[in-house]
């Protein structure tokens, strides 16, 4: 392990509070003891293993093209509030949000908020394979995003977070840690930008909680350069009659291990969790999900759905766990390969684990190609074959869109497809 | 100017099913096909689309002297101005008509240039009115969960739309319902042109009597064995197909 991406001179000046860098240091000596994942290891099963050499990556230069990335950080038409982050740190913020909301860079959560921050702030079990880099994580913390919805507020506009990379080899530790209380309701677009086509690392997390009766809607674009080694180690904690819609559209990467964890710790609470994966060229996708059912009566519901082409390669590993005190349990959990090249390879590894009778699941993954019959179908009519492809795709992850409710935002994440399967 | 077809062969495996088929259809004529079921009307059809099914083992089609067979992808015929209009269409889940459409147009624009999306959508709502279809199929995936009479309105709206020089219609009619054949035949009416020639596949008189042909012709086991002018359909109306193999025999 590269001692570069050990250091740390942007922390050193930071505004963290020193009980903090105290744990900071406690996580890095976690990391550096515990040993490199091996395909032993269940949760890194069929996992390609080469990218977790990190010895090229070293630490994040304060960003150079300052002013470009903010005006680069454009998403929707309307927003309540928006933060930009360069390499970890802030370098724009604006807020409209209704009072009582706490939205602000995660240093400043934890310096201003501290009983809040030390309540949340990685609070999850990490089960899914990466406590190795959940402690790099930790370790190399400098900046993020901090967002708490007080209860009985509605944000109506969506709240939006830019997190971008810059410079060649860069190593950028993104985290956004959203809590919604009581009978909130708030929608939330996070961004992952790489500045330049330039290979860099990126090891974040973000943490999701909600209250009883809380709805969210958590978008994560991740649009990394496609030479970028990612880690995403997601969590979602949904308290009574609260529901979570998390979508994560994996535009980037080259190598994007994703682990997304959702607990239903309340009675009626409910989890959908979506997932979007264009891969093409060497890129590859590691998915793993635990769909994990602890209290009663509660619904998760799950679909990821890949289009492969070229030599491209995903991982689907999924569990449904119903502990024994979850009857009436309703989970769903479905995998769809759309297989473009005879050299994709697609691999799907769905599974339940059932401690109660009452339940109801449903799992399954398929893999099928683009229809011959459908490809015909637009040749007739004029359409190039590359087009009608990128177009049946197209169709194929609009179809998931339909999902999110909210029409101004899903009609921007429709553009943000057609653009990346450039379409007109 | 004409759509020429010289000595088809076609087979699907190795069993042939087009078996030196001839027939010309001049620009600005509207032809009738009619014939019993297998005698291979919409292998035709998919023939001259470029289904991949489908090996062409003999014989030409020529679109205003441009043979089809040298155009090796299907939506380079397209592009030269063929359009069929399936007799079962087909379903592209998740793409919606409105951006199957565009997708057609924007294909046929050179490199670089722009659809106008304004004009798209007043160019597009103009021919749904025409053919009554509701603008809500606009957003609807194509062909998917569709009644058999809207795929083949859908059809005719595509066609409207892509503004063919030949069109093949292979039993648009069937499925339709008696208002809607009436306004899908108005439709085809209303792109009849010095321009552009149809060539109507069909099994019933009625088509016939809104779309009004000026050749009726005959397929019978792969080939065209007879061609005459309406009253040739009126005669397979009342008759059958039986004459006309009895014909055949008698001339053999
Ligand atoms: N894909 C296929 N596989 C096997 N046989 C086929 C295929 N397509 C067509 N055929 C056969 O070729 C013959 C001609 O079929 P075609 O669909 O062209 O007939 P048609 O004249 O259009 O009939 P209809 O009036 O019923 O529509 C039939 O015997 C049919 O079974
Ligand atoms: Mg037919």
């Amino acid at each position: 392990m590269s001692n570069t991406l050990m250091e740390n001179p942007i922390a050193a000046q930071s505004a963290w509070p020193a009980w903090f860098t105290a744990e900071q240091a406690t996580a890095l000596a976690e990391y550096e003891k515990s040993p490199t994942p091996t395909r032993k290891n269940e949760p890194w099963r069929f996992a390609n293993l080469k990218p977790l050499d990190l010895s090229a990556f070293v630490e994040a230069k304060p960003v150079a093209s300052e002013g470009r990335l903010i005006n680069a950080s454009a998403g929707l038409a309307e927003t309540s509030a928006k933060l930009v982050l360069g390499n970890n740190t802030l370098l724009h913020r604006e807020s409209s949000l209704p009072e009582g909301v706490i939205f602000e860079t995660l240093e400043t959560a934890a310096t201003k908020h501290t009983d809040l921050f030390k309540k949340y702030f990685m609070s999850q079990p990490v089960e899914l394979g990466s406590l190795k880099y959940a402690a790099l994580h930790k370790a190399r913390l400098t900046g993020g995003a901090f967002l708490f919805v007080p209860a009985n507020t509605s944000v109506e506009l969506p709240i939006e977070i830019f997190q971008w990379v810059e410079g060649a080899n860069a190593s950028v530790f993104p985290h956004t840690l959203i809590v919604c209380g009581e009978n909130s309701s708030v929608t939330v677009v996070d961004y992952f930008k790489s500045a330049d086509k330039l290979p860099a690392f990126a090891c974040g997390v973000n943490d999701l909680h909600l209250a009883a009766g809380a709805k969210l809607t958590y978008v994560s674009v991740q649009d990394w350069s496609h030479e970028t080694t990612a880690f995403h180690l997601n969590s979602t904690s949904v308290d009574r009659n609260a529901t979570c819609t998390a979508l994560i559209a994996n535009f980037g990467g080259g190598f994007v291990r994703g682990e997304s964890l959702s607990r239903l710790i309340g009675e009626g609470s409910r989890s959908e969790m979506f997932s979007i994966n264009p891969v093409e060229g060497t890129r590859e996708i590691d998915q793993r999900t635990l769909q994990d059912h602890v209290a009663p009566h509660a619904t998760s519901d799950l679909l990821y759905l890949n289009a492969l082409d070229d030599k491209s390669r995903t991982i689907f590993a999924g569990l449904i766990k119903v502990e024994p005190g979850a009857k009436g349990t309703d989970a769903y959990q479905k995998v769809k390969n759309l297989i473009l090249s005879d050299d994709a390879d697609p691999n799907s590894m769905p599974g339940l684990e059932i401690l109660n009778d009452e339940v109801r699941c449903s799992h399954g993954a398929t893999n099928g190609p683009v229809s011959d019959e459908e490809l015909f179908y637009m040749q007739a009519r004029g359409i190039k074959r590359d087009a009608g492809r990128r177009l049946i795709v197209n169709g194929f992850f609009n179809s998931l869109l339909e999902r999110i409710e909210n029409e101004n935002l899903r009609t921007h994440l429709e553009q943000l497809l057609a653009k990346r399967l450039a379409i007109a | 100017m004409s759509l020429k077809i010289e000595n088809l062969h076609a087979n699907i495996g190795d069993r042939e099913i087009l078996k030196g088929l001839n027939l010309e259809m001049p620009k600005g004529e509207v032809h009738a096909i009619m014939g019993k079921n297998g005698s291979g009307k919409s292998t035709l059809a998919k023939v001259m689309a470029g289904h991949p099914d489908y090996e062409v083992s003999a014989g030409q089609v020529l679109l205003d002297g441009l043979n089809l067979f040298e155009m090796e992808e299907p939506d380079q015929r397209a592009r030269t101005g063929l359009f069929v209009a399936f007799q079962y269409p087909m379903e592209v889940p998740g793409v919606t008509i409105a951006n199957f459409i565009r997708a057609a147009l924007q294909a046929r624009l050179p490199e670089g240039e722009e659809l106008d999306a304004v004009d798209y959508y007043h160019h597009l709502y103009e021919k749904m009115d025409l053919l009554k279809i509701d603008r809500k199929f606009t957003s609807r995936a194509v062909n998917e969960g569709f009644s058999g009479g809207e795929k083949k309105r859908c059809e005719i709206l595509q066609m409207a739309m892509l503004n063919p020089v030949y069109a093949v219609l292979d039993e648009t009619d069937s499925g339709l319902d008696i208002d809607a054949l009436r306004i899908v035949s108005e439709g085809v009416n209303a792109m009849r042109s010095p321009e552009r020639g149809l060539l109507v596949i069909t099994h019933y008189q009625r088509l016939l009597d809104y779309i009004v042909p000026d050749v009726v012709h005959v397929m019978v086991d792969g080939r065209i064995v007879m061609s005459g002018d309406k009253t040739l359909a009126h005669k397979l109306e009342a008759e059958g197909y039986d004459w006309v193999e009895k014909e055949l025999l008698q001339k053999a």
